[in-house]
């Protein structure tokens, strides 16, 4: 079904795409105070990748991702998820307990809710992206 | 010590590591580690001595009382102290054994991490973790025994052991749950530490009942024997760790665990006596018609653990000073058997004791350690075995009730055990030597050290009870299994009593069979047909049943058309909501009618997308329908000012259309419309979910039974969770347990879509079979996201 879109759409996810991404970086550091947080943020990101697909095909988008498969990246969020969990531990508190750590310097508030949320992020830009490409690829080889 | 054991599955996992610097050796290095755990233990042994348990306290969800706690108390160091020092000489024996076998990477994960599950499971204080282990261990003892997978048996074998370990688990599950609501507490040590006795609950029956199921099962007791023969198509030093040490001995445990809260009832008595009774005899029994040397050392197995249960049962203070003994017994000279069996099979290169022959001079030192271990096994003098069986048959005949009864049947399956011990020791090693399919030579060190130092023990055990402080251990082991503590001091000579003439009688009859045993098997023969009717045919066609049921059920239900699914999931929930609204309470319709102008054109957009999705003439037509109609949803949560759904909307919104959109575009166009009838009936199922959905949302809003959560939530939000954004607070803080289990749905989610998608690629299924799978995939992920997006909602709506 994809054909390279028009002059418009690819200038356009050129230059939308990078910006996509930045606001999804955005979103998802702000999530814990303003609206946003990892999942939105992953949804964002996903969006941003789609709108290139389009425009693009599939093997240029690959291109873009760099041989990051998405099935790596839902693994990856779910690792990240899943060693957030284990830090209170090792404080002597149930599992789970969120940590807070500030930065010194920049005074950024590290967390393992951040964390946490990063994983999010990368697990649902990995399902939504794979589903997608996955979908391309079909069309792809469809006579 | 929960360090320890979680290393353990670290160590487990980087075991492939080990193997790519250390070659061959890596069973040697592996070992270390439970000799290391083995010299910690030894040395805690004088602390729990004499403090009775120790306590190591790890809080996991201290809301739900649930910890990951390890106590120590006598009965977990004498099982600890097995599992590590056996598994020490497993290891090293298993890695001449496998030498050069190209599974023996994945032999190690799974025996280090059945290992650690072993050791999680005797030292557990939770009643779930001690689940948790248990299950373990049934799922890495699946592995191990299907570790030829190639061979069909050993899958065969593998999957019957884990349906009956697991069908068994099912029922502990329960039984452990109704021990924890009967008692208050989830943790062993203060159910034994608590006032009042459970034995007058309520409960006890159903609570009873389903944890010897659980124990039974897992302990091959009759009728659920089968399985543990059948394991014998592992490999060699699994069974000798697996299937005769330790994880048979998991049962065992558990009942010797619960003995000092449950035990004592004629219930419990009358069981645990019959059925361990009845389990002795058997094991024996089929022993000696078998001329597989596994096989023969397996029911062998049987017979024990069914002693054991026994013992347990009687519970008198000599049962169990004899149940101590005679578990470390036999696992000291099992372990040591097995060990032999393998050698004998690795160097001959068959597993029939009728094949072999005269193969002392060959293997001199096997010779000997299988001499010394057989002695045990049959209960001479002065090995460690025969203590075990003086003491069995003394509790025995000293018990208060099925007395006669066990004692004829200990009697019998000594004799029987006493014929196997002398086939197993005497056969291969003399007589005429047989051609083998390999020629036999003495086997390597490494195959030699774990047999060797579990004989010595045995041995040295027997002549010197107090070596090592057997005693103090044995007394604390017997302590904890009963109610007061019990003082063993063991020994050799007893005088002559009952026992001891029993034990000599049993030697002659014993080695009478020995004698006639070719012509004996071959009377057994006979019996043939009625064997296989046994409890196994039992279990094939429960199996076969559970699979014709499966199969019709699928049939049924499954008929491959999604538009019935979602017909028959909605006419459900109508059915139970409706019940539960409208017949078991009312409804309630109380609210304000104060509706914006602007807030009525929302809604309206939204009753047109509905409308015109479903009146659409071509599929993209009902998709942007649907759009449109979520679009106006997303604006609903904007209008009421909740920032964070709206957005989530809008951006789930655009990417189901542009997925629909991929899965759609590729389908043909709408060719048969539904009927009239069709479309009415549609429309009034749609209704009725609709209408319910409506009610059930305006009564839930007028109800308030509890205080809401929200406030609560509201209020910790800053202080507590460091963050302003209470829907995202939510989200990875305050129900961040939900979110980890949804960031799995998801990934599952897409685990299936990719399946059906690249299977489709290899595939040879037909076309029409794709695009269903395609659709019902696509459906699946928009409900995993619609999950979080509706947990939203509720959220928001509680505290909006």
């Amino acid at each position: 079904m994809v054909k390279s879109g028009t002059i418009i759409l690819n200038t356009a996810a050129r230059f939308l795409m990078p910006l996509q991404l930045l606001f999804s970086v955005f979103l998802l550091l702000r999530g814990h105070d303003e609206p946003g947080g990892g999942f939105i943020a992953g949804l964002v990101a996903a969006g941003g990748f789609t709108l290139y697909l389009f425009a693009f095909g599939v093997s240029a988008t690959k291109e873009v991702l760099r041989m990051v498969d998405p099935r790596d990246l839902i693994g990856l969020g779910l690792l990240l998820g899943m060693i957030s969990v284990v830090p209170a531990w090792f404080m002597g508190q149930p599992f789970l307990t969120a940590q807070w750590w500030t930065i010194p310097g920049i005074e950024f508030k590290a967390s393992t809710p951040l964390i946490f949320d990063i994983g999010v992020y990368l697990a649902v830009l990995g399902s939504v992206m794979g589903m997608v490409m996955w979908l391309m690829e079909v069309d792809k080889d469809e006579p | 010590m929960q360090f320890a054991v979680l290393m353990g599955f670290v160590l487990a996992a980087a075991s492939p590591l080990l193997h790519r610097w250390f070659a061959d050796r890596t069973s040697l290095v592996l070992a270390l580690f439970p000799a290391l755990l083995a010299a910690w233990l030894f040395s805690q042994a004088p602390l729990v001595v004499e403090q009775g348990t120790l306590l190591f306290e790890w809080a996991w969800v201290p809301s739900l009382g649930i910890s990951l706690s390890f106590l120590l108390d006598g009965l977990s160091l004498l099982f600890a102290l097995l599992i590590t020092v056996i598994g020490t000489c497993v290891l090293v024996y298993a890695g001449s054994y496998l030498k050069g076998h190209s599974g023996l990477v994945r032999f190690h994960i799974a025996l280090i991490a059945f290992m650690v599950s072993m050791l999680g499971l005797v030292m557990a204080d939770g009643l779930l973790t001690l689940f948790i282990f248990w299950e373990l261990t049934s799922v890495t003892s699946y592995l191990l025994i299907g570790f030829n997978h190639n061979d069909i048996e050993a899958r065969k074998s593998a999957r019957q052991g884990l349906f009956v370990t697991f069908g068994g688990g099912l029922a502990l599950m329960a039984g452990l749950t109704l021990l924890g609501v009967a008692s208050g507490s989830w943790s062993l040590a203060e159910i034994r530490a608590m006032e009042g006795d459970l034995r007058e609950h309520a409960l006890y029956t159903p609570m009873l009942l389903c944890l010897l199921l659980g124990a039974f099962t897992k302990s091959a007791q009759f009728p659920f024997h089968f399985w543990l023969p059948n394991a014998m198509a592992a490999p060699t030093p699994v069974s000798a760790y697996l299937h005769s040490a330790t994880m048979v001995k998991a049962g065992i445990y558990l009942l010797a665990r619960l003995h000092s809260e449950l035990g004592g009832t004629p219930l419990w008595v009358g069981l645990l006596s019959v059925v361990g009774a009845f389990t002795m005899l058997t094991g024996a029994f089929l022993a000696i018609q078998h001329t597989n040397i596994k096989k023969l050392l397996a029911y062998s197995t049987i017979m024990a653990l069914g002693t054991l249960t026994m013992l347990l049962g009687v519970g008198s203070e000599y049962a169990l000073t004899a149940f101590v003994t005679f578990l470390l017994a036999h696992s000291l000279y099992k372990g040591a058997l097995f060990m032999v069996a393998g050698i004998l099979d690795h160097e001959t290169g068959t597993k029939d004791v009728t094949a072999m022959g005269g193969l002392r001079p060959l293997m001199p030192v096997t010779a000997v350690i299988a001499m010394v271990a057989a002695l045990s096994l049959a209960g001479v003098p002065p090995l460690f075995g025969f203590i075990g069986k003086e003491l069995m048959l003394e509790a025995v005949t000293g018990a208060e009730r099925f007395s006669l009864l066990m004692t004829l049947f200990a009697f019998v399956a000594a004799c029987l055990t006493i014929a196997v011990a002398a086939i197993i020791a005497l056969r291969p090693f003399f007589g005429k030597r047989h051609q083998t399919p390999r020629v036999p030579h003495e086997a390597p060190l490494g195959m030699l050290v774990g047999p060797a130092l579990l004989a010595v023990s045995s041995l040295a055990l027997g002549i010197v009870p107090a070596v090592l402080g057997g005693n103090a251990l044995l007394s604390a082991a017997a302590g904890a299994v009963g109610s007061a503590p019990v003082e063993v001091t063991l020994s050799l000579w007893y005088g002559i009593n009952v026992p001891l003439i029993m034990s000599l009688v049993s030697l002659g009859v014993g080695y009478w069979l020995f004698t006639r045993w070719d012509g004996l098997r071959a009377r057994l023969a006979v019996l043939a047909p009625v064997m296989r009717r046994g409890p196994e045919a039992g279990y094939e066609a429960g199996l076969n049943a559970i699979v014709r049921f499966a199969e019709w059920q699928t049939r049924v239900l499954q008929n491959g058309y999604m538009r019935n699914y979602i017909m028959v999931m909605l006419l459900i929930l109508v059915a139970l909501i409706g019940n539960s609204i409208l017949v078991r309470h009312s409804p309630i319709l109380a609210f304000e009618f104060d509706v914006r102008f602007h807030e009525a054109m929302v809604v309206g957009t939204m009753a047109m997308g509905a409308l015109f999705a479903t009146i659409a003439r071509s599929r993209l037509g009902a998709v942007v329908s649907v759009g449109i109609m979520g679009f106006s949803i997303a604006l609903t949560f904007i209008l009421f000012s909740a920032p964070d759904l709206g957005i989530t909307q809008l951006l789930v919104e655009t990417l189901t259309v542009i997925l629909l959109v991929l899965v759609l575009f590729r389908l043909p166009r709408f060719s048969s419309l539904s009927t009239g009838l069709e479309r009415v009936r549609d429309g009034a199922v749609a209704a009725s979910v609709g209408t319910l959905m409506c009610l059930l949302i305006l009564t839930g809003w007028s109800i308030e039974q509890f205080e809401p959560i929200s406030t609560y939530m509201v209020e910790n939000s800053a202080p507590l969770a460091h963050g302003r954004n209470i829907v995202n607070v939510i989200l990875v803080d305050y129900r961040a347990l939900d979110t980890l289990g949804e960031m799995f749905v998801l990934a599952l989610a897409a685990v299936g879509v990719i399946a059906m998608l690249k299977l489709r690629h290899a595939g040879s299924e037909k076309g029409a079979d794709k695009q269903s799978g395609d659709k019902s995939g696509g459906d699946k992920q928009g409900g995993a996201r619609k999950t979080i997006d509706q947990e939203g909602i509720t959220q928001e709506a509680r505290h909006g």
